[in-house]
């Protein structure tokens, strides 16, 4: 499973077309408007503020974050389902920032997604069935075995081909979100962008859908951009991670760096907080409890993002920015401080 | 609201409201007795609670774990009286002896809020958003309180600085929507041990949080609960948090107790395939390896029509002819105050792995 993986995130890497998908700089900026009458551009909320990621065929990169990092953004203006504001997207070499809207089509069928929400992704006026067809009428692979294809996918992702003529509603949110994936299936993509894809399932369920991941990976050879809030399933899936903090990538390297290694601070927090889900361990962690809340993207922090919750936070890092370089950790870090804090979450220091 | 159930009727007149005992040990706060919910629809009649029965003992947390639809929000829905009109409710529930289910609604309004309270997922549905947090927690204290509302305000005041919310005072003119998730759900806790409560009753508390929210706010609710000497029912699907905060779990499928142990030796030891099945579904945090997981097949069977056997039956990787006969009961297994519902528990005793049996064919071929 693990590939022999390139250089991992580098900001600053011109070779172009040695990646499947490389993304460079990634800014986007949403405006907030007044409410006056000419509603004027009063402010940005900076979802994505300059985000660099690779993605080689068959692997898996997880990008994890809490809420409002940036990730599901991240995903979205990779699939130019947000115009980015800065910044390039290249999917096998081809610049998707300027590719006219017909050839970007091409791309999406290569290139798909799987949304964080499955109530508000599927259509509540069309049977299943009809969900899970489109996108082979849309590319015109239906007339050759669609109905079977359909019913395939359906047995796929453990929902009852008889069911397909019900209508999304008839489904549980967990059932939904399977419906999802296998719309986002059909067509045989390269790599799949998926977007919080087990947060809605029970575990139970959720341990299939990723097992059914893994499958398919080994299979086809599929790459993805698994983004999710949960680091045990982040760790098991991915083969490099990286960690995301209002919108930008704060650590990144190899899976067993990050979470053996963790050396930012935020990354540090993130992992000590993380409940697992075995009591001896619990009993003996020490957690890192953060201060506060996450800032306003649309006000964030001068230099360092995250030094307004950080406990090692000095002048320097409201001054100046960190880059994401690696500071003798292994890793890219962006951290004035990075420094390795081994295994915050050691199974060896439980002795049984 | 009145949940008397005709089937006995003879509850409603043989206990008193307010002093009967029950039998109960000494430091035991609240016994459910084969509590049982179900609502009418269309299609049948859905059984969501199948007969809930355990206790909870003064100051323990005591964790409820399943899956979406395997009744354990509504089982604590039950106790405090919260469900709709259309639900048809059964059993006891002895809060310090009196039998909860039977008390008259004014009865039963006396106790909700004040010595049962709840904690909701979404803090931002069970706040008003009209009224500021002042007067929602200034409110709660003088619906069960004869005091000045100067005198519940500094009360509130009080309760806000104590789940760490800064500037306690000057944030009393807040509105909900100008405090953050993390936050909410501080004001719900505070709304919650306002007037110091025998238990508190939070159902998914951090779900909506993120976790590094989440560890703050588990935190606050620990301090809290030893503040006011509570109790807490924790209601999650989240393994992880009940391995950090439960003393004891109850294990709920298909609407029924199907293991209730100490944390620790269950989740070390299950004795319900079903539990070990949950263990071998969750990816390590510790480590890497690039094991298999190992999901339960399937999906829970209907409420409304349920096999006759085992409920786990059409799941479990154990089963055999006798669980398509006869539900098991919850029973004593290898170690005192351990019970699970499972013919079959020695298998799981008798292997060191007990989420083997959920190995995947293309595990085993591998």
């Amino acid at each position: 499973m693990t590939q022999t993986s390139p250089a991992p995130v580098s900001a600053h890497d011109e070779h172009v077309g040695e990646h499947l998908l490389e993304v460079r700089d990634l800014v986007m900026h949403f405006p907030i408007r007044g409410s006056g009458f000419l509603r004027r551009v009063v402010g940005q909320v900076q979802a994505v503020s300059g985000v660099s990621l690779d993605l080689d065929a068959g692997e898996t990169l997880g990008v994890v974050g809490e809420s409002g990092c940036g990730k599901s953004t991240t995903g979205r203006a990779i699939l130019q389902l947000h115009t980015p504001t800065a910044g390039s997207v290249r999917w096998e070499g081809k610049e998707l920032t300027e590719l006219p809207k017909q050839e970007m089509q091409a791309v999406r069928r290569d290139l798909q997604i799987v949304f964080q929400d499955p109530y508000a992704s599927l259509n509540p006026k069309m049977p299943v069935n009809d969900i899970i067809a489109e996108p082979l009428k849309v590319h015109g692979r239906y007339k050759d075995g669609g109905p079977a294809r359909v019913k395939e996918l359906l047995q796929l992702v453990g929902l009852n081909p008889e069911h397909g003529n019900r209508y999304p509603h008839e489904f549980s949110g967990g059932q939904r979100q399977r419906i999802g994936i296998a719309r986002a299936l059909a067509l045989q993509p390269k790599a799949l962008i998926l977007d919080e894809p087990v947060s809605a399932l029970d575990v139970s369920v959720q341990a299939g859908i990723i097992n059914l991941l893994e499958d398919l990976q080994d299979e086809f050879g599929l790459a993805y951009v698994f983004i999710a809030h949960d680091l045990s399933v982040v760790r098991h899936i991915s083969d490099r991670v990286a960690v995301m903090y209002l919108g930008k990538v704060v650590e990144t390297g190899e899976r067993d760096e990050i979470y053996r290694r963790p050396s930012h601070p935020y990354t540090q927090a993130l992992l000590s907080a993380a409940p697992s889900a075995n009591p001896e361990i619990e009993a003996k962690r020490e957690r890192i409890i953060l201060e506060g809340d996450v800032p306003s993207p649309a006000d964030p922090p001068s230099g360092c993002r995250f030094r307004t919750r950080c406990w090692k936070a000095e002048e320097i890092c409201a001054t100046e920015e960190p880059e994401l370089v690696d500071r003798g950790q292994g890793h890219p870090v962006a951290c004035h401080f990075a420094e390795e804090l081994l295994e915050v979450i050691n199974p060896d220091d439980v002795t049984p | 609201m009145s949940m008397s159930d005709p089937a006995h009727p003879e509850d409603a007149t043989t206990t008193p409201p307010l002093d009967a005992v029950d039998g109960r040990t000494s430091d035991e706060l609240l016994r459910v007795e084969d509590l049982t919910v179900s609502f009418p629809t269309d299609d049948g009649l859905v059984q969501a609670v199948r007969g809930v029965s355990y206790s909870v003992r003064e100051r323990e947390v005591l964790g409820i774990v399943g899956e979406s639809g395997s009744g354990k929000s509504v089982s604590s829905m039950a106790l405090m009286g919260l469900l709709p009109k259309s639900a048809r409710v059964t059993g006891s529930v002895y809060f310090r002896g009196r039998d909860v289910l039977q008390l008259r609604e004014k009865h039963q309004r006396a106790l909700r809020g004040s010595r049962i309270a709840m904690i909701f997922q979404d803090p931002m549905t069970a706040l008003n958003p009209v009224y500021s947090i002042g007067d929602q927690l200034a409110e709660a204290v003088l619906s069960h309180h004869t005091m000045p509302r100067k005198k519940a305000l500094d009360r509130a005041a009080e309760m806000l600085d104590m789940v760490g919310i800064p500037q306690a005072r000057e944030r009393l003119r807040n509105y909900p929507h100008e405090f953050s998730g993390g936050m909410r759900q501080r004001v719900m806790i505070a709304m919650a041990v306002i007037n110091n409560p025998d238990i508190i009753i939070a159902d998914e508390p951090t779900t909506a949080l993120d976790v590094t929210v989440q560890a703050q706010i588990l935190e606050t609710l620990i301090e809290v609960k030893d503040a006011v000497n509570a109790a807490i029912i924790m209601i999650t699907h989240d393994l992880g948090v009940i391995a950090g905060i439960a003393d004891r779990t109850l294990v709920m499928y298909a609407g029924k107790p199907v293991e209730v142990a100490e944390t620790g030796p269950m989740f070390a030891n299950p004795r319900m395939p079903y539990t070990a099945g949950l263990m071998g579904s969750i990816p390590s945090l510790e480590d890497s390896t690039n094991e298999r997981l190992r999901p339960i097949k399937g999906t829970p069977p209907s409420l409304i029509s349920l096999p006759i056997g085992c409920a786990f039956e059409p799941r479990c990787p154990l089963s055999t002819a006798e669980c398509l006969e006869t539900e098991p009961p919850l029973t004593e297994t290898d170690k005192p105050d351990h019970v699970a519902a499972c013919h079959h528990w020695q298998k799981l005793a008798a292997v060191d792995d007990p989420t083997a049996y959920f190995r995947t064919e293309s595990e085993v071929g591998r």
